[in-house]
């Protein structure tokens, strides 16, 4: 099919959030958040916390935000751990987070 | 929405080390474990660093596996995929850092002295769809184009820009297009050269297999500034991969109407043709190519005429290399000066290499022009493997020269590779070590254009097949210090009595390794001796107190030419020995020397 000028630039918004993962930007300038995922990790919801970070971000496209995995983190009471770095400030734990809050938390890296 | 992106890469390196089967068997497994709406498998084109391919990124985290195997996918998906923990050992390990394991890509030293232009999307996107180049700003330069500027002014900008040919000679991409546009004719032509030939060269393959829709896109944009309808991308038989990934782009576009009649119906047409050729090295050369797509035999003809005035049928024609193409949107986009900021004061821009030979990361770089050549190989390619000492770096393939170590400092660009006399070319990077001989160098590159050599023209023909014939009585120890001088004054004529690029230059390999390494020539004629210990008619192989007479070399050498006593020292029968090296190889207690 034909396209429009419309067209393309339909497609190129709509692609965008879909390879803004793919972005790799330079390691001392982005924002970075860890998820624990060890086994109680996992068991706890960290996985759904995870979903819900990288969701986020690529729903509002934000770049320089980079959602990672890694083992366990904090102590296993406290699970679902994350880690936010942001780059020139001391790293951020949060516990006993769900997927509600972690958007919320996205969001108030933005503001920042 | 995809959580996870598996990057397989896809271009030519990896693919020849099986990476078309671990993707299948990423995509295979991915689905049994029901992670098909969660993760997502793509293959790209090259990711640079060929060396420890195939290689395997995973987005978000950009960790960077290496060296995977077909039977680490099943791991790669339990452990990363599933439990997010990332496969230690697979990870790529940085030898400058002390072998430690580097988790993403953009952390390797290879990656952070890199500026990526025309390689931006290579190991990106997947090649193979053109919505994943609309997502990284495609197409928005042809769209800019057409609805923001008027053909002089995209001339203009590139001017600007001082964007020069990559293909080697670096004539402004600018002027060129003037020309063509200046001409008064209803048909004019674009073509662009990926008849990419010198040997260990592989830029402008991987921007066709890793982001076919830039060239396509700069191609189109070049048809409506010199007033053009039609293109030819003429490019080699022997590039399976890279023809295949152009006819699946092409077809797209013309799905979407960026290729054809009213192109996103702003009234312009123009389309795009590929040509294949056979690999004939001189259908490299501007004119040659142009006979070649005429379908006549690939020879080239006297300019002037310039193909700008009377070039492909005839008609003016505009060539450029695929790398020129890939940076012209992003100059279209991001502006001239934001090109003009990179590199030197008379080469802008950034340039690919092809880095390969006695170097630790072979592959492709990208670097703004300027960076020196000690950047390139300590920094960027992990320097020369096994502890051996760097001895010379051979740039532009046949038609270029040597850089010995006295020049490593010497900021990279088209004019000072020139004064030392070397050349950019495609950008082929062969790096060499202490154990090269040069003049071995230098015949290898003349073996080549003997060869490639299309026969039209009497000083190309002959005049290097004289040369080769002196450079073979210096290997073989039989040439005069006579020979020597006589060798230089025909280089000197071939130079300047050949038809074309190929025979003009055909003498440079010889001509700077004379410049720089003439004791080693010197050292073959007078002393009948070999520094590098290459040439085999110059060197014996010795076999040393050290031997232990355990026998392993007699049984491997292949005409029987060790024999002794066990557990007492062995020998050599030199009228025998055919210097193939197998002894060295077997020989456990380092006993065997050349000399």
């Amino acid at each position: 099919m034909k396209k429009t000028i419309e067209d393309i630039n339909k497609i190129r918004a709509a692609m965008q959030s879909e390879i803004i993962l793919r972005d790799n930007t330079v390691a001392d300038k982005e924002i970075h958040i860890i998820v624990g995922m060890g086994t109680v990790g996992i068991n706890a919801g960290a996985r759904e916390v995870f979903n819900a970070l990288v969701d986020e971000v690529e729903a509002k496209e934000l770049r320089g935000v980079r959602v990672t995995r890694d083992g366990a983190l904090g102590t296993a009471e406290n699970a679902p751990v994350i880690e936010v770095h942001v780059p020139g400030k001391e790293a951020a734990v949060y516990e006993k987070v769900n997927a509600a809050k972690a958007v919320e938390i996205v969001a108030g890296l933005i503001k920042a | 929405m995809y959580r996870t992106h598996i990057l397989v890469c896809g271009g030519t390196g990896c693919h020849s080390n099986n990476s078309g089967k671990i993707r299948e068997a990423f995509e295979q497994q991915i689905i049994e474990r029901g992670l098909d709406k969660d993760v997502c498998v793509v293959g790209t084109g090259c990711f640079g660093l060929c060396a420890v391919g195939p290689i395997i990124i995973i987005y978000p985290e950009g960790a960077f596996y290496s060296c995977v195997k077909v039977e680490d996918v099943p791991e790669i998906i339990e452990e990363h995929i599933v439990k997010g923990r990332l496969v230690e050992r697979l990870l790529y390990h940085e030898k400058a850092l002390g072998n430690v394991a580097v988790k993403s890509l953009a952390e390797t030293n290879f990656y952070k002295k890199q500026t990526r232009v025309a390689l931006r999307n290579c190991g990106v996107i997947n090649p193979e769809r053109i919505d994943e180049y609309i997502a990284r700003d495609g197409y928005q330069a042809l769209i800019k184009c057409l609805t923001e500027l008027e053909p002089q002014q995209i001339i203009d900008i590139l001017k600007a820009s001082g964007l020069r040919g990559r293909g080697g000679a670096g004539f402004p991409t600018g002027v060129k297009w003037q020309f063509a546009k200046n001409q008064d004719n209803d048909t004019k032509y674009v073509c662009c050269n990926a008849d990419e030939g010198d040997p260990g060269a592989f830029m402008d393959r991987s921007v066709l297999e890793g982001d076919p829709h830039a060239v396509l896109e700069a191609m189109t944009i070049a048809g409506y500034a010199i007033g053009s309808h039609q293109g030819y991308i003429y490019v080699r038989a022997e590039y399976p991969i890279a023809v295949e990934r152009l006819k699946i782009a092409i077809a797209q576009s013309r799905e979407y109407g960026l290729l054809g009649d009213d192109i996103l119906g702003t009234g312009f047409a123009f389309d795009i043709e590929l040509k294949l050729g056979s690999g004939a090295f001189v259908c490299g050369e501007e004119t040659a190519l142009m006979t070649s797509i005429e379908g006549h035999r690939g020879e080239p003809r006297p300019r002037p005429p310039f193909p700008a005035v009377k070039g492909l049928f005839a008609k003016p024609t505009i060539l450029n290399n695929v790398e020129t193409y890939a940076n012209v949107a992003q100059i279209i986009l991001k502006g001239a000066d934001w090109f003009a900021s990179m590199g030197t004061e008379k080469s802008k821009g950034t340039k690919v290499f092809a880095l390969g030979g006695k170097i630790t990361n072979t592959g492709l770089v990208e670097i703004p022009m300027g960076t020196t050549l000690r950047e390139i190989i300590e920094d960027i390619g992990g320097g020369i493997p096994n502890g051996k000492k760097f001895k010379a770096a051979q740039t532009g393939g046949p038609s270029g020269g040597c850089i010995p170590a006295e020049h490593l400092d010497i900021p990279i660009d088209y004019d000072n590779l020139i004064s030392i006399g070397s050349m950019m070319g495609s950008g082929g990077m062969i790096v060499m070590d202490e154990d090269n001989c040069m003049v071995d160098i230098a015949k290898f590159f003349l073996e080549f254009t003997v060869d490639e050599s299309c026969g039209k023209c009497t000083p190309c023909r002959i005049g290097n097949r004289r040369l080769l014939e002196y450079l073979d009585k210096i290997t073989k120890g039989q040439a005069t210090l006579q020979d020597l001088d006589d060798m230089e004054q025909l280089c000197y004529y071939i130079k300047s009595n050949s038809l074309c690029g190929l025979g003009q230059t055909a003498p440079n390999p010889v001509l700077s390794t004379l410049r720089y390494f003439r004791d080693e020539y010197e050292a073959h004629i007078k002393e009948r001796r070999c520094p590098a210990h290459v040439c085999k008619n110059l060197i014996q192989y010795k076999i040393t107190d050290a031997c232990k007479g355990c026998s392993a070399c007699s049984r491997k050498c292949p005409v029987s030419a060790i024999s002794g006593e066990i557990k007492k020292k062995f020998d050599i029968d030199q009228t025998k020995c055919i210097k193939c090296g197998q002894c060295i190889a077997t020989c456990r207690f380092g006993a065997i020397i050349k000399e």
